[in-house]
């Protein structure tokens, strides 16, 4: 039981990157923008998060920093495809090519400038992101420790993702912002700024994607700077997308079970099934590919990728 | 005019002039509309109607002239503008998002409060509907809506928004008579509501039967602005045309071939998994035309794609010459002699490539003819010249992409190149949507011309005039199922009218081969 608990509480942490990425991807594509730099914008935001704590020791700045690297980041991307109307695809995968390659270069860069050998986060910073237990709640058996005890990025993600959802689904603004994905010409018709509606949420989204990074290089990688630290979990939140149906909510669950199959490896004993780890590894693509085929059956309307999602917006087309 | 002299009008256009490139889309147009009245827009198509439009509702910008708005001049630089401005356009394709419900369309982009709260937004949209007559459920999704509610969701859109001059760019094109009637009387409501209302078509009994004034555009020039009272169609007709034109559609008498063409049982699933076509069965002679009326979706387009090949059939046979065609792949029906025309509603998404000129065009169908592994453009060439001029296509040259002609040229090389293949069995879909009156006479009169020689067509046609009087039988569909197959001699429009809604015709005469 305690194993089992374990590997649920190891789900959530190596989920939680994951729920970050997925958000900030799911507000991108629902303005309808696919952004396939996930994993660019979060080396970016991976490198400004831990250079800012490792200089300043605030987690708050370093989350600030991230975010609003992520930002920077995102704006490439959002001033090519709405306003110069670039492809979609082609500048997700350069921005993902060039974040990685800028974060590497960074973290060599201010590694070397600092005379290290490796970059360590001081035991002061990584102290405040221990795991704070939740009054009360904390102390239910099994449960208390399963979900109200973790570091504070869990929290702060499940309550991103909650007020997201609201955002996407209940206000005005969200309404505007589906109409945008879904059908950008009948949105300009009614009177809806798209370029300020698509900037906004590109923006928005790619801050997000940079502190699922600050998340990756601060927590998961035991306070020490890594190379290429963020390593294809942008392109799992990517997939995860299409998992989650675009909902911000079902992101919650989405990225705790595909976090799961990431430490599914380290918890199945050898000597019960042996295979290769390359398989578990391969695990939540499969999962992906099983679900799209799942989607496309089932056919719905409303839970699938907005139907504007990937395609520029020209007013004057014919 | 005279005695309004001191009341602005609710839109005045003065010398607006718009150029695309090369081509002058509107030439200084005059164009004047008051509150409480219904001016209709009357001219071919490419005349100008709807980039004139387009400059109202904020999509385009002119190039030069003013616009006045209840007497003030504005600049309408977007969307917005002209909804700030009471401006509300009601585009021939809708402009609604399909996962979206009724409320939902109708609300966003608006600020009101900015949170939804679902009752009161649904009372608020229940209220507008009354006063103006309207008939819609707040919280039906869009995708799961007849054209004509979808058609009322724009309307209310921009009732919503208060817009008290409205423009409706061709707005009966996919409405039943009845449907059409029931617009008429919203209208008629709005006018007498104060409000000033363009609408925008090419049918003259229309024009005849809704608007106060009409206003002529020809080739981008404003010709003339008639009092609809002090008018008649024949006129209006020369007005637009600009030479005398006769409106008769001849059907002539031919000798047929029986059952050419069968179909029988025929089940046909759509994207949904819905039954698109529910137990379709008919015939077809050689040397008729046979119409298919129906509200847009009824199954017209998977009924041709079907019989083309081009999507599978769950039951049923489609007989060609006593042999089953479901099954065959698109290339071996093309070769039997089946030829396919289908316009649909974008005219390039199916039987043209719109970045291909027309010479690659014509060699979309002939490539696989030749044995060389290089391709010979010269026959094609010289089809398609022919093509230019017989069918008076407008072009600057064969190797124009075929998108940037307008639609009825486009329509004439897609049907000009499947006449060239001497089929046995013509299938055209809606092959004068948005036609001018020139252009659709010369499709009818192609259409004739492969009748004599003994080709079957099926014809699914918008305009149940022009079927009643083109085509030797009707088909009507509903919802994917047959509700009557009449000869177009013994039938009334109205009565077509009502098997589109679903009244079954007794009998279903000529059903069964």
């Amino acid at each position: 039981m305690t194993m089992f608990i374990n590997f649920l509480y190891a789900a959530i942490t190596s989920g939680t990157p994951l729920m970050f990425g997925t958000l900030g991807e799911i507000i991108t594509e629902k303005a309808g923008n696919l952004n396939l730099g996930v994993e660019g914008m979060m080396a970016i935001g991976a490198i400004a998060g831990f250079y800012v704590g490792y200089t300043t020791n605030s987690v708050i700045l370093a989350v600030i920093a991230s975010f609003v690297a992520g930002i920077f980041a995102a704006l490439i991307y959002a001033f090519l495809t709405v306003t110069l109307k670039a492809n979609q695809n082609v500048t997700g995968l350069t921005l993902t090519i060039f974040g990685i390659g800028l974060s590497n270069f960074l973290g060599d860069y201010i590694r070397t400038a600092a005379g290290e050998t490796t970059l360590q986060l001081s035991t002061e910073f990584t102290a405040k992101l221990a795991t704070y237990k939740i009054p009360l709640l904390g102390d239910i058996p099994y449960i208390g420790h399963l979900f109200f005890d973790h570091n504070p990025f869990v929290y702060f993600g499940v309550i991103l993702c909650i007020i997201a959802g609201i955002y996407v689904k209940y206000t005005r603004a969200g309404l505007n912002m589906r109409a945008v994905g879904e059908n950008p010409a009948a949105a300009d018709a009614a009177g809806i700024n798209i370029n300020f509606v698509k900037y906004f949420n590109i923006l928005l989204g790619g801050g997000i994607c940079g502190i699922g990074g600050a998340y990756i290089s601060l927590v998961l990688c035991g306070g020490v700077w890594t190379q290429s630290c963020v390593d294809g979990l942008g392109w799992i939140a990517v997939a995860l997308v299409i998992f989650a149906n675009w909902n911000p909510f079902a992101c919650i669950l989405g990225s705790f079970v595909f976090g799961a199959f990431r430490v599914l490896k380290f918890y199945v004993p050898k000597e019960v099934i042996s295979i290769p780890d390359a398989i578990f590894d391969m695990l939540p693509f499969l999962i992906t590919a099983i679900v799209l085929v799942i989607t496309s059956i089932r056919k719905s309307k409303e839970r699938s990728q907005p139907a504007g999602c990937g395609v520029n917006y020209f007013r004057e087309e014919r | 005019m005279d005695d309004k002299k001191n009341v602005p009008y609710a839109i005045q256009c003065k010398g607006i002039t718009k150029t695309f490139g090369p081509v002058v889309a509107n030439d200084n147009i005059e164009l004047t509309v008051k509150s409480g009245e219904i001016l209709a827009l009357l001219g071919e198509n490419g005349s100008g109607k709807t980039t004139l439009m387009n400059m109202l509702s904020g999509i385009y910008h002119p190039d030069s002239g003013s616009i006045f708005v209840r007497g003030q001049e504005v600049s309408i630089a977007s969307p917005k503008d002209s909804q700030n401005l009471g401006i509300g356009m009601i585009h021939q394709h809708f402009k609604l998002v399909d996962v979206f419900s009724a409320k939902d369309n109708i609300v966003a982009g608006t600020k009101t409060d900015k949170r939804l709260s679902g009752k009161k937004l649904s009372e608020k949209v229940k209220d507008i509907s009354k006063k103006y007559g309207l008939e819609i459920d707040p919280d039906k999704k869009t995708y799961n809506m007849s054209v004509s509610e979808k058609q009322t969701v724009e309307i209310l859109k921009v009732l919503y928004r208060g817009a008290d001059i409205l423009i409706l760019d061709e707005p009966t094109a996919v409405l039943t008579p009845q449907e059409t009637d029931k617009l008429f009387a919203i209208l008629r409501n709005m006018k007498e509501n104060g409000c000033a209302v363009i609408i925008i078509t090419h049918k003259l009994n229309e024009v005849m039967a809704i608007s106060d004034r009409v206003t002529i555009l020809r080739k981008g020039k404003s010709v003339a602005t008639v009092n609809t009272a002090e008018t008649n169609i024949q006129e209006l007709t020369e007005l637009m045309v600009g030479r005398k034109v006769s409106l008769e559609i001849d059907r002539p008498k031919v000798e047929q071939t029986e059952n050419l063409f069968e179909v029988h049982h025929l089940m046909v699933k759509n994207d949904e998994g819905y039954y698109a076509l529910n137990d379709v069965s008919f015939n077809l002679n050689g040397g008729e035309i046979l119409g298919v009326a129906g509200v847009a979706g009824s199954g017209q387009k998977e009924l041709c794609e079907a019989i083309a090949g081009l999507i599978p059939a769950d039951k049923g046979a489609v007989l060609y010459k006593k042999e089953n065609i479901i099954g065959k792949s698109p290339a071996e029906i093309i070769k039997m002699g089946i030829s396919m025309s289908f316009i649909p509603e974008d005219r390039l998404g199916m039987g043209l490539v719109a970045s291909m000129g027309m010479t690659e065009n014509m060699m979309l169908k002939t490539y696989k003819n030749t044995k060389s592994p290089f391709v010979d453009k010269k026959p094609s060439r010289e089809l398609a010249l022919k093509l230019i001029d017989q069918l008076e296509i407008v072009t600057p040259g064969v190797n124009t992409p075929v998108s940037r002609l307008s639609g009825g040229n486009v329509q004439k090389v897609l049907l000009g190149r499947e006449i060239e293949s001497n089929p046995n069995l013509l299938i055209t879909a809606y092959p004068v949507r948005g036609l001018d009156i020139n252009s659709s006479y010369t499709i009818y009169h192609l259409l004739n011309e492969q009748k004599k020689k003994g080709v079957a067509v099926l014809y699914i046609g918008e305009d149940l005039d022009v079927l009643l009087e083109l085509c030797d039988r009707i088909m009507v569909l509903c919802h994917g199922e047959i509700t009557g197959i009449v000869k177009s001699d013994e039938v009334t429009k109205e009565e077509i009218g009502l098997m589109m809604a679903g009244e079954k015709k007794a009998g279903k005469d000529g059903a069964t081969a």
